[in-house]
């Protein structure tokens, strides 16, 4: 039978690692609700930039455009937006698992979040930028990004850019995924894709149809709004993608803290029914003692 | 004489009602908007969007986005709209003071240039419109 004093010394320290991850439990759902909310608030945004730019495309020559333009060369760079902290269960783990499988062997990477850029860096990758992204994700945040990554596919550097990020289906799902950035698939421009908001559809079908008929006028012309509009669908496609992620994190740093916290209880429990015994033990054994003593005194 | 007015940027919904008129930053000058305005697309620059509701006129500082003209309505897709209220006039006169140092170091690299301009022009635009009010 273990001691007394050990028994009672492991029940205080799972009790305050178990006050700690209900904390963060706490803290990661918080922040959960305001990336949700985050999310939702993009997809007016995302819903018109969309409307606008399926109407674009009917007005423009396809592939007319640079950021539009598929090449033969099978450089690619990635972005790989992964979590700045871990406690957030096999989040980062799964994400590199994915990024394993489809990117290129020579592959260069751009990473957002100290996770994976360590992951990345260990197993000697090629590694050229890093940024670090504020919690909750700023829009001003998303530009520099995209900027880098559009000059880098512009200047030839690279053919093609990707990016892995964790989708966020729900509080209990997220989905590790990897998507081309650029050059924008013209098929996809427009399109609805399921990253773009929480959950439910963003573009219904009527909405694209309703759009389709209109004939706008273009000012300057119809390729001079493409050359403006494509950066800004860049931008927020990366703004989109990081908010994601970080619903993903939150998310999943709450259910890993949550598991934590019950099992400490669960454990906590296990621990005071042994002490119990154990003390009871101990004074069954005292009592012995004592009225073996008195039955030598008669 | 009212059509419906979205400001809209990807964080939120910052203005959705119905107005009289509204004038935008068009990249090649002012245009003002009135109802039933033809379909159109046009790209914004950073300055100053006017509306008129109930006889009043209300002023936001804007920066990078397009707009798009519907029928009876009209979307504002921007990545800042920010009324006068919430400006802070010497974090603003920093942050362009920044960009400015920034400017003069940045040599002949033109997208940076660029970039850096726009960044100092949104200022502008935001300190104008709260030095006009007073």
């Amino acid at each position: 039978m273990a001691n007394l004093r050990d028994i009672r010394r492991r029940i205080k320290s799972v009790k305050s690692t178990s006050q700690i991850t209900k904390a963060m439990e706490l803290v990661a759902a918080a922040k959960m609700k305001k990336a949700q909310n985050q999310a939702l608030a993009g997809r007016d945004y995302a819903d018109k930039l969309n409307k606008v730019l399926v109407n674009l495309k009917a007005n423009t020559e396809e592939e007319s455009h640079p950021l539009l333009a598929k090449r033969d060369g099978g450089k690619e760079l990635m972005l790989v937006i992964s979590t700045e902290r871990g406690l957030c269960g096999g989040l980062n783990t799964n994400l590199f698992k994915k990024i394993h499988t489809e990117s290129s062997e020579d592959a260069h990477y751009v990473t957002s979040g100290k996770k994976l850029r360590q992951t990345l860096a260990k197993i000697g990758k090629e590694l050229i930028a890093d940024w670090q992204v504020a919690d909750p994700v700023p829009f001003n945040d998303a530009k520099p990004i995209a900027k880098f990554l559009t000059e880098k596919f512009l200047s030839g550097e690279y053919d093609k850019i990707t990016v892995a990020f964790n989708n966020f289906v729900s509080t209990l799902n997220q989905t590790p995924e990897v998507v081309q950035l650029l050059p924008i698939e013209s098929a996809d421009l427009g399109e609805k894709q399921d990253y773009e908001g929480v959950g439910e559809d963003t573009v219904s079908e009527t909405d694209k149809s309703a759009a389709m008929n209109v004939e706008y006028e273009f000012e300057p012309n119809a390729e001079g709004v493409l050359d403006k509009l494509l950066p800004l669908y860049i931008n927020f496609q990366i703004y989109q993608m990081l908010v994601e992620a970080r619903a993903s994190e939150h998310s999943a740093r709450m259910v890993a803290m949550k598991a934590a916290t019950d099992n400490a209880k669960n454990m906590i429990k296990d621990l005071t029914l042994e002490y119990n015994k154990a003390r009871q033990a101990a004074i069954t054994a005292e009592l012995l003692e004592i009225t073996t003593a008195m039955k030598a005194m008669e | 004489m009212a059509f419906q007015l979205d400001i809209v940027t990807p964080e939120k919904t910052i203005f959705s009602d119905t107005v009289d008129d509204v004038y935008l930053p068009g990249s090649e000058g002012e245009m003002g908007i009135l109802e039933m305005h033809a379909a159109l697309v046009a790209p914004l620059q950073p300055g100053e969007l006017r509306y008129l509701k109930d006889g009043k006129v209300e002023e936001l500082a804007v920066g990078e986005g397009f707009v798009e003209v519907t029928g009876d309505k009209v979307s504002v897709l921007i990545d800042l709209a920010i009324g006068e209220d919430a400006i802070n006039e010497a974090d603003v006169e920093e942050a362009m003071k920044r960009a400015q140092d920034a400017l003069e170091g940045v040599g002949d690299d033109v997208d940076e240039q660029a970039a850096l301009q726009t960044l100092i022009a949104k200022s502008e635009a935001m300190l104008n419109l709260k030095r006009k009010r007073r």
